[in-house]
């Protein structure tokens, strides 16, 4: 980039002659003065969620209410035990799925791929519309080839699991090509002229340089997989689950369901108690998001 | 030594490790076009039966009611849903996302930008059902029926369309900021050595050099507004209804798949095909708008250098 003169400057000193009588300070600051507003307008949505849900909910987060079942008839003893597990089960078969799918394609995309050839325009255009399918439509494809069909794997911990990577998918791929396409062209030079094959130069140079970016990229994919609520209840989540689930082959149950679950219901017991659930789930959103932003300045090579 | 040099460079043995890992990555990327297309399988196959059953009853029906005897077909009850809610947050998202964008792209000093930028993030982030439970239970009785003491139903487009506005104002403001941005400095430079004032260099050279990505930025907007299935199945109420009165409950094509997939609809029944036909109404309109923003951003894209 070529040096450039701040524009207030040039402005400031071009404005007083030629500009006189023309340029009105008041529209300039009332313009100013709306963007302003459209900046705070955020900020304070942002902060009227997370204290109405913080004055809802605080009361009835506890020890106990991390370990209890939910229960239909007592709200003061329920929890989010099996919630929490489910979705612990359904990270792990997630990110099982995505990480290495999702590495190998920016890989394949990055390194492999005739930038110009058909297939690979194919592919990118593919994933560009994936990423703008609706979260509910995966669903579909989860009930229809995942819970039913040909795997017929039943409403499971790996059917829904396998349904949310599907959806995160593309926001894997295209992190992961971001911090490929980073790695210079010198490193990937150098390897090869000391005689590694392709492959090998890939995977002791270029994947460990990029390590930093797709790991981010893969936390703030399990971190959108988290918080989806919609495709699981096409694929078949149960609402009240009374047991904590102890395996990959157990019914589909998942923190945001369960809040909707409570959502639901009209009683204003079961509003506090979903206000909890909200605060557990963006906690947990807001360590992993923390993690990624850490991860990226403390590793972030600049080259 | 000499054996070495006379044998001719580049046929090297192949190498079927490297083949095979390449043929390995190839499957990987392979996956994400198989879900799209097992995606429009799973839809077809079951809406085919569905419009075998219904035929044209889906578009000529007035009334949207499959699990009522009689039935009835008609999609645009969900549609009219659909659409005003999508409105209502665009009202939202548009101005306060475009202003947001103006304001990171041509005012704010890069201090504040560090702390505006991580603060959409968090918006990014706020999962979608969180959204719904604070339309349902803040912005319908605190802001709307206590604040402004609007006579409004417990479940309503308004305050579902307000959430969802500030759900999409991240994703406008920005895709926005990136195309403002990636205006060159030399033409602000130039409008301001014309003596244009801030103001004038962001609305008339910034703004009409970045269309393309704002454009593309509004029509994604609508494309998650439409696609949003959790605010409005918590906020917006289940009942299909005709009509533009945001107090009233309106159900959207996402609220009637959400529903019926909670309840218990058996494979083959009228009920359960009826969510796949509502998905591939979804599936085209969200996919052409997509086509419709990838294509504005290619031909209006201004390109510099």
């Amino acid at each position: 980039m070529r040096p450039s003169v701040d524009p207030d400057t040039i402005a400031g000193a071009v404005r007083a002659p030629l500009a006189e009588g023309r340029t009105n300070r008041w529209l300039e600051l009332g313009f100013q003065g709306s963007l302003l507003f459209c900046v705070f307008a955020a900020f304070a949505v942002l902060a009227a969620l997370i204290g109405d849900v913080l004055a809802d909910g605080l009361g009835s987060l506890s020890l106990d209410f991390i370990t209890d079942t939910p229960s239909r008839i007592v709200p003061e003893a329920s929890g989010i035990g099996p919630a929490l597990a489910g979705t612990l089960f359904l990270m792990a078969v997630c990110a099982a799925f995505i990480i290495p799918v999702g590495i190998a394609t920016a890989v394949y995309l990055e390194e492999y791929a005739n930038r110009e050839s058909r297939i690979a325009r194919f592919i990118e255009l593919n994933i560009q519309n994936l990423a703008a399918v609706p979260s509910i439509v995966y669903g579909i494809l989860g009930l229809a080839f995942l819970v039913r069909g040909p795997l017929s794997l039943g409403n499971t911990m790996v059917a829904g699991g396998l349904t949310l990577g599907l959806l995160v998918l593309p926001v894997l791929i295209v992190a992961g090509r971001e911090a490929i396409r980073a790695v210079p062209n010198s490193i990937r030079e150098g390897s090869m002229a000391l005689g590694a094959t392709k492959w090998q130069t890939i995977w002791k140079q270029v994947l460990p340089a990029a390590l930093p970016g797709i790991a981010t990229g893969a936390i703030l994919s399990l971190s959108r997989a988290i918080g989806e609520t919609a495709p699981l209840i096409v694929v078949g989540a149960v609402y009240f689950a009374t047991s904590v689930p102890s395996s990959f082959g157990d019914d589909v149950t998942a923190l945001p369901i369960q809040i909707f679950s409570w959502v639901s219901d009209p009683r204003e017991e079961y509003k506090a108690l979903a206000a909890a659930g909200i605060l557990v789930l963006m906690a947990i959103l807001l360590a992993m998001n923390a993690v990624a932003i850490w991860l990226r300045n403390k590793y972030e090579q600049k080259w | 030594m000499i054996g070495a040099a006379t044998s001719p460079l580049g046929v090297a043995k192949p190498r079927r490790g490297e083949q095979l890992i390449r043929a390995l990555l190839f499957l990987a990327a392979a996956v994400s076009v198989l879900t799209t297309a097992l995606i429009l399988v799973a839809l077809l196959k079951e809406a085919v039966s569905f419009f075998g059953e219904v035929g044209l009853d889906f578009f000529t029906d007035a009334e949207w009611s499959p699990l009522f005897n009689p039935p009835s077909f008609g999609i645009w009850q969900l549609l009219n849903g659909t659409f005003l809610i999508t409105g209502i947050a665009m009202l939202v998202a548009v101005p306060i996302g475009l202003g947001i964008s103006v304001y990171l792209s041509e005012y704010a000093h890069p201090r504040i930008r560090r702390v505006v930028k991580p603060v959409l993030e968090v918006l990014v982030g706020v999962p979608t059902v969180v959204f719904g439970y604070f339309a349902l239970s803040f912005v319908t009785p605190t802001i709307l029926q206590d604040i402004l003491g609007l006579e409004i139903q417990v479940f309503n487009a308004l305050a579902a369309g307000l959430a969802m506005g500030f759900m999409i104002v991240p994703t406008i403001a920005s895709i926005s900021e990136d195309s403002m941005r990636a205006v060159p400095q030399g033409l602000r430079e130039g409008a301001f050595g014309l003596g244009a004032t801030k103001r004038q260099v962001a609305t008339k050279v910034v703004f009409p050099a970045a269309i393309s990505g704002i454009v593309a930025s509004i029509v994604l907007g609508v494309s998650r507004g439409v696609g949003e299935t959790m605010i409005v199945l918590v906020a917006a109420g289940l009942q299909p209804n005709f009509g533009v009165n945001p107090a009233e409950g309106f159900a959207t094509i996402t609220t009637f798949m959400g529903a019926t997939a909670k309840g218990d609809n058996p494979a083959g029944t009228i009920g359960y095909e009826s969510i796949f036909a509502c998905g591939i109404t979804l599936f085209v309109l969200t996919l052409a708008m997509n086509t419709v923003a990838i294509r504005f951003v290619r031909k209006y894209r201004e390109v510099y250098e």
